[in-house]
């Protein structure tokens, strides 16, 4: 059951990576990170167990963006401003077919209008993070919460603070996907590129949002995530995207994540769902009840 | 059959050991096998397991004092059981294939074995194999109106009268799955998704439990606990190693009071005054055992322990989407607004099943 990916899946990833040209950054960059030997666990790979968090803005728009009054501002102020970041994403922009920029324009417009599951509007309205639903890949990376990474050789276990979601990523795995378009954070199938933990991502939803700002993929996409260890603090991260379907060539993310450094750092219990609960289903409440 | 494998002796032999010595009935059987440990120098505790059971987790009481089931109750006891949950049967008519609607897809059939020692309980102690009686508060204002709007609450909920969200519960909510059926700390067996995955690195045991995608990090360094300001659904745990044995405390409870009829720690305690010590142990290469202690001054007379076998499984912990597509609370509170328009009206006083 658990053999090395066969070289279908290999190919694939390889073709994915390829056919990115030059968009598809080696993890580190040479030169950008002095050299680094990184400890190992007792298999020998790099040994990436850990609390990692991401510093980016991107949760807001993995593109670059200014500063704005995110939504209800009249409520909210500075606490729910947009702060402004960078792109993650190499070359700067998402290469879009002209139709899904004007979707991902509708899906910023319309991210506060939420729909519940059961009423019927099919695809469901409002960002998945808003409505606390399970943030998705690559969106948990860089969601603005920690994750701990438990590495063992035969799985790798992302668990997230945000809804407590968690991803079991298979090594040298080689069943497929049992299912298309369903999963929130995919089947997930891993395997040791030298030093770098390449993680293969299928049978993802097209529910899944890359931010607020409204970036989306559809079902067919496939995403290949690089994570290297580039300091005992750094951990290089970076995700090749695929989707005929919505862009005219696969495009790649990449940013560091961060070791957290509080003595007792842990990932803390952030269970959302309450939180959404009245702004999802208050408008069923029966009128004087709590 | 596998327990066939276990002779009448040696049945007997584990019934004395229970009585005698309640914590150590499992190790005589591996004598000569060695408990793995990780590469740093920790029991290795880890693996995909599935701790369902059909042994009762209280245990009848016209069983009185008897422990096991002999060879001959434990076949027909399983052959009942495996009667029993089979939900497409198709022997009571439109109506009870209705009521069946969680069919053989969703039912664990591990479900239908005992534990491999053929116990009549899940509780190894009291000896009774009972939960001990609740402690009897007397009753206030303030009580009696809690309990009348907790019995008010479920009749809305039995009815299909949900005055709001706050009327389903923590595990309809998609909040925690609810404590009296396990599928999180303790783990009892549940209809379906009995199913957890342990991973270990240095100072951490992880336990993911599939259903409502619960991965539990458990420190096992020696920090602190969290500070009591700090309040969970699910507790902060911090865990030790005894030997072969890791020792999980888990504390920093939701005190809340509007989490609802079915509260956050088991059936219902006082999450004041509640304590949870679970303890895991590799028994043979494909086993763990689970044994947790509860007490709760303010709800049960006397403490309690409750042992499930963890059984190493061929199966695989899948993705778990709960409040992604609840269309529970969408029917049940859309349903209820609608019954009410058409004049429909929830009695108070209606008596449930």
């Amino acid at each position: 059951m658990r053999m090395r990916l066969a070289g279908v899946t290999i190919g694939l990833g390889v073709t994915a990576l390829v056919a990115a040209g030059s968009l598809a950054a080696q993890t580190p960059i040479p030169g950008e990170f002095p050299d680094y030997s990184p400890p190992r666990t007792a298999d020998g790979h790099p040994d990436l167990n850990g609390i990692w968090q991401a510093m980016t803005t991107a949760n807001w728009d993995i593109e670059a963006h200014g500063a704005g009054p995110g939504p209800y501002p009249e409520i909210l102020g500075a606490w729910g401003a947009q702060p402004p970041g960078l792109s993650i994403v190499v070359g700067g922009t998402i290469p879009y077919q002209p139709w899904a920029l004007e979707k991902r324009r509708e899906n910023f417009e319309r991210r506060t209008e939420i729909s519940v599951p059961g009423d019927g509007v099919d695809p469901p309205l409002g960002d998945p993070e808003l409505k606390c639903w399970m943030p998705g890949v690559p969106r948990t990376m860089y969601m603005p919460y920690p994750f701990q990474l438990v590495q063992t050789p035969e799985f790798v276990l992302l668990a997230h603070e945000f809804n407590g979601t968690a991803r079991i990523v298979r090594m040298n795995w080689e069943e497929e996907s049992p299912v298309d378009d369903t999963f929130f954070m995919g089947w997930s199938r891993g395997r040791w590129d030298g030093d770098t933990l390449v993680i293969d991502v299928t049978g993802l939803n097209e529910d899944n949002r890359f931010d607020r700002a409204g970036n989306f993929y559809s079902a067919s996409v496939h995403i290949v995530e690089r994570l290297t260890l580039v300091s005992p603090y750094h951990l290089m991260y970076e995700a090749t995207i695929e989707d005929p379907n919505v862009y005219t060539h696969p495009w790649t993310i990449r940013f560091p994540l961060y070791r957290r450094m509080e003595q007792h750092a842990q990932v803390m219990e952030f269970k959302c769902q309450p939180y959404v609960e009245e702004m999802l289903y208050g408008q069923f409440t029966k009128p004087g009840a709590d | 059959m596998r327990r066939l494998s276990i002779s009448s002796m040696v049945v007997t032999a584990t019934a004395t050991a229970l009585c005698v010595a309640p914590k150590t009935w499992s190790q005589s059987a591996q004598d000569d096998w060695t408990p793995p440990r990780t590469p740093w120098g920790d029991p290795d505790l880890q693996g995909i397991y599935n701790y369902a059971t059909v042994t009762p987790l209280e245990r009848p009481v016209e069983l009185g004092e008897q422990v096991v089931f002999d060879e001959e109750e434990a076949a027909v006891l399983e052959e009942e059981m495996a009667y029993a949950m089979d939900q497409d049967r198709r022997d009571g008519g439109n109506e009870a294939d209705v009521a069946r609607n969680y069919n053989n897809l969703w039912t664990d059939t591990s479900r239908t074995q005992l534990t491999e020692d053929n116990r009549t309980s899940l509780i190894v102690d009291p000896p009774n194999g009972r939960l001990p009686p609740r402690v009897e508060h007397p009753m206030t204002p303030e009580r009696a109106a809690a309990a009348r709007e907790a019995e008010l609450s479920l009749k809305r909920f039995t009815l299909g009268f949900h005055e709001s969200y706050h009327d389903a519960d923590v595990g309809n909510r998609c909040i925690i799955r609810r404590r009296n059926e396990g599928g999180g700390h303790p783990y009892l067996p549940a209809l379906y998704a009995n199913t957890a995955q342990i991973f270990q690195s240095p100072g951490y045991v992880v336990i993911y439990a599939e259903m409502i995608h619960n991965a539990r990090i458990i420190s096992v360094d020696g920090r602190p606990p969290l500070p009591d300001s700090v309040e969970t659904w699910l507790g902060s745990p911090r865990g030790r190693w005894e030997g072969d044995t890791l020792v999980i405390e888990t504390t920093n409870f939701l005190k809340a009071d509007d989490i609802g009829r079915t509260g956050v720690v088991y059936r219902n305690a006082d999450p004041e005054t509640f304590r949870i010590v679970e303890r895991f142990r590799r028994t043979g290469p494909e086993t763990l055992e689970y044994e947790v202690t509860m007490s709760d001054p303010n709800t049960w007379t006397q403490p309690f322990t409750i042992r499930v076998p963890w059984n190493e499984t061929d199966g695989q912990i899948y993705e778990y989407q709960c409040q992604e597509w609840n269309y529970d609370l969408y029917f049940w509170l859309s349903g209820a607004r609608e019954r009410e328009a058409r004049g429909e009206v929830f009695d108070p006083d209606a008596e449930l099943d």
